[in-house]
């Protein structure tokens, strides 16, 4: 198998091993993607940056205009080892070294040239689409680049679940101004009138691409799990997180990814991981924030020798969670792409994660969960120390605790964390002891 | 000579140190059956709090007088001060007089400690009030006019007064005669800083987010009558604007290392969350007082790194507070880990570049106890200033 990095590029692990169709295909729709925009001047196509949690990609695809999400292209920049220099770049240009490591990378990325992940350089946008869903520090971000770029930010504040709960009020909130601002400042950029048939249509491919992602996800309470629903994961949620929710392709690639994902459950096969197949599954984990991207592999590596597989993940639901039930709906547009902003994964209180997290231990029959806490993001980050003592009280299965970055590898220590991953693996088998005693 | 401020300052001091909360007792001894809401900075309507017959109380932590133990096991290394020292007091019980807890839409760790709270204190109604970060009228003034009305409910759950209109129209009146009050006490401070060092124009702020609105009035009374009254000398000294510690609070001591260093403080955020309207709340003839209040959020907030600007150049409050107050430079004092304030500096500076206004940057957290570094940094500049010139746009 090769290891698609998300973008354009293959870290050859084992070349022994057969890319599956799916990942051959993802690999092309992200290629084609990244050749539209390094074209979208000559072609007279318009560029949207916006942000993964609460994206609207398939309004944006209805009114023909192209998004570029630099959280993306932050984490693409810590997989190819550029993130350091990115960072330091914008540093160098008075950010602090306090603050979110994905802000300096993309700002880091932007003094170098906009580069992008293919090498081709990515174009300006024409407006900043600030969803603003479960964190703050969108919102600076993008004052950032509106100061570079000289174009205008439109603004959708999504409010939180503070009470855990989506309200009428804040759907409310959110639909109208969808319908009255947002929508009516994007057909201005774009030049058109928004389709609402071509949206509803998006809406209903994204739905069932939705619901085969489901089935992958629900696929990890299966014993061996065929698929590792974190490091794994990141790869599955590539086209739904990005450019491709509501295209016909990404309904393709789920529908692809599924199949692969059955059949490999009914050989009895575990996850492929950068290292070939899984041997023989020995821990069964859940784990709670997102991965460091500038030592990805070496990361998964210490999962993966050990025999150990996440079974579901919380940094998979940042850009929607649908293993509660949420789906777009071609019948309700505006009052479900309102649903999927305020529903995404940081937009829950932390009670409500707890919730989460205690379910996912349940009903994947997980072994112990893991918190893998990330320096940049206080979003993620504040509260995951109570959280885990209050799942280790109501589920009773251990927890583990490492802390890393995303994409600043100054904060990756592989020495300190795989000796914390050795204490946690050794704490779920005096746990198992006990229980067999 | 005995300053005539003195005695209310030393009031004032006492509110601001008091990190048991014996005032909160007290009150509550006066007002039985009335409830306390804390409240985490910057900024909550405290006439809809006050009209309900509570009082807002904003916490602030510890500052450098709490030792935190337990705090910490709470938070990661890369996360600011502020939380672990409320944790503390919560923990410790410096917190069992209030009643309820409203978490405003400050930041993500504000945010997230709303929940925390949930699990912590089980017992305790506790709530995330949502600003809205969308202007206009129709969007978000309807939704936070909802947000208050949820929150009063649920503080009416907890025992409080039902919200009537008239009893809100007097809590705003209350709460505009103190805005004028600390309006003249900037104004005074603009004008002559030597009469009223910021370390006092500090305490004596900050002490209203300890009180109701009239008392308050009250100790801005006698402290205006007492600035006013006391001899004082002109110093020739740098005048500075301090932006960035509008949440986590600076030391005392680094607030007079600051004016002790040659800086004349003119003006400072540092208690944002009294001065987050500007200027008196209307109250229009047939309005309902809860629109008064939520209009003069949407249309007369104060510019902060916590408040969405629009497409309205970034930075441009502060060179027009810099030109207001006749500022030489800017000192940019951020808590450590603060994200909104650290993510805001560098496009302000650039507004200070473009502008030709000098500044400085330091980092504290609410329990830094080194100041000599930075006396020595804020020496330099206001020197520099003196000797240079400042700018000005």
């Amino acid at each position: 198998m090769t290891v698609q990095v998300i973008g354009s590029e293959t870290q050859a692990i084992k070349a022994t091993v057969v890319k599956d169709a799916s990942q051959l295909r993802q690999k092309r729709m992200i290629a084609d993607h990244y050749k539209r925009l390094s074209t979208a001047r000559e072609d007279g196509r318009k560029v949207i940056y916006t942000f993964v949690p609460g994206n609207l990609t398939e309004l944006l695809g209805a009114l023909d205009l192209l998004p570029v999400l630099p959280e993306i292209n932050a984490l693409q920049s810590g997989m190819r080892g550029k993130s350091a220099g990115y960072i330091a770049e914008a540093e160098k240009a008075g950010h602090s070294e306090d603050v979110c490591s994905y802000v300096k990378c993309d700002l880091g990325m932007q003094l170098k040239g906009n580069v992008g992940p293919t090498g081709e350089k990515l174009p300006d946008p024409d407006a900043l689409l600030l969803s603003y869903t479960g964190c703050f520090t969108f919102m600076k971000w993008f004052e950032i680049l509106r100061e570079q770029y000289k174009c205008p930010v439109l603004m959708l504040h999504v409010p939180y679940q503070g009470d855990g709960s989506i309200t009428a009020e804040m759907r409310r909130y959110v639909v109208d101004q969808l319908r009255n601002e947002i929508v009516p400042a994007l057909e201005k950029i774009a030049g058109k009138k928004l389709d609402e048939g071509e949206l509803s249509r998006r809406l209903a491919a994204s739905r069932r691409a939705e619901d085969d992602l489901v089935k992958v996800w629900e696929s990890g309470k299966k014993r061996p799990s065929p698929v590792d629903g974190y490091f794994g994961g990141v790869y599955y949620v590539g086209p739904i997180f990005s450019a491709f929710r509501g295209t016909e392709e990404a309904a393709t690639y789920y529908k692809e990814l599924r199949s692969e994902v059955d059949l490999r459950a009914a050989r009895g096969e575990g996850p492929m991981t950068p290292d070939g197949p899984m041997g023989k599954e020995k821990y069964r984990l859940v784990v709670e924030g997102p991965p460091c991207w500038t030592s990805f592999n070496d990361f998964w590596h210490m999962f993966s020798s050990e025999g150990a597989v996440v079974v579901a993940s919380t940094y998979t639901r940042v850009g929607g969670l649908y293993d509660t039930g949420f789906r777009h709906d071609p019948d309700d547009p505006y009052g479900s792409m309102a649903d999927y902003c305020l529903g995404c994964y940081t937009n829950l209180n932390l009670p409500s994660r707890v919730d989460l997290l205690a379910r996912y231990v349940k009903e994947y029959e997980a072994d112990g969960f893991l918190v893998n806490s990330v320096k940049s993001c206080n979003s993620f980050s504040v509260g995951q120390l109570q959280m885990m003592r209050m799942l280790q009280e109501r589920t009773g299965v251990p927890g583990g605790f490492i802390e890393s970055d995303l994409v600043d590898s100054r904060y990756f220590g592989k020495a300190n964390i795989s000796n914390r991953l050795q204490s946690f693996f050794q704490m779920v088998e005096a746990r198992r002891a006990r229980r067999s005693a | 000579m005995n300053d005539p401020a003195a005695p209310a300052l030393a009031r004032a001091r006492e509110l601001v140190e008091d990190l048991d909360f014996k005032h909160v007792t007290g009150w509550k001894a006066e007002h039985p059956g009335a409830l306390v809401v804390g409240h985490l900075p910057i900024y909550v309507p405290r006439p809809l709090f006050e009209a309900m017959g509570c009082l807002p109380v904003t916490i602030f932590g510890g500052g450098d007088q709490l030792d935190v133990v337990r705090g910490d096991s709470f938070f990661q290394s890369y996360i600011c001060h502020l939380p672990r020292s409320t944790v503390e007091l919560g923990l410790r019980g410096s917190l069992d007089a209030f009643d309820a807890f409203v978490f405003p839409s400050t930041c993500d760790v504000i945010r997230n400690l709303s929940g925390m709270w949930k699990m912590l204190f089980p017992k305790k109604a506790v709530t995330y009030l949502d600003m809205p970060q969308n202007f206009s009228p129709e969007l978000g003034g309807r939704f936070y006019a909802a947000e208050l009305r949820r929150v009063a409910a649920m503080l009416v759950s907890c025992g409080a007064k039902p919200l009537e209109s008239e009893a809100l129209a007097q809590a705003i009146v209350r709460e505009n005669e103190r805005q004028a009050l600390l309006d003249e006490l900037q104004e005074l401070r603009t004008k002559e800083p030597w009469r009223i060092r910021a370390s006092e124009a500090y305490l004596a702020t900050r002490a209203g987010t300890q009180l109701p609105a009239a008392d308050h009035a009250t100790l801005l009374r006698e402290l205006l009558a007492g600035f006013r009254e006391r001899p004082a000398r002109a110093y020739d000294n740098a005048r500075v604007v301090v932006v960035g510690s509008f949440c986590e609070q600076p030391p005392f001591g680094l607030i007079r290392t600051l004016e002790q260093s040659g800086c004349d403080i003119v003006v400072d955020d540092f208690q944002l969350g009294l001065t987050a309207i500007r200027g008196p709340i209307p109250l229009r003839e047939g309005e309902d007082p809860l629109d008064s209040l939520t209009r003069a959020f949407l249309v007369q907030g104060t510019p902060t790194a916590c408040r969405y600007v629009g497409n309205a150049p970034k930075g441009e409050a502060l060179l027009t507070q810099i030109r207001h107050h006749r500022a030489d430079g800017v000192v940019f004092l951020a808590a450590s880990f603060c994200d909104p304030a650290l993510l805001d500096q560098p496009m302000l500076e650039k507004a200070c570049d473009g502008a030709h206004v000098p500044y400085t940057s330091v980092k504290f957290s609410e329990n830094t106890a080194q100041f000599q570094p930075v006396r020595e940094q804020a020496g330099a500049f206001g020197d520099s200033l003196k000797l240079w010139g400042g700018g000005g746009p």
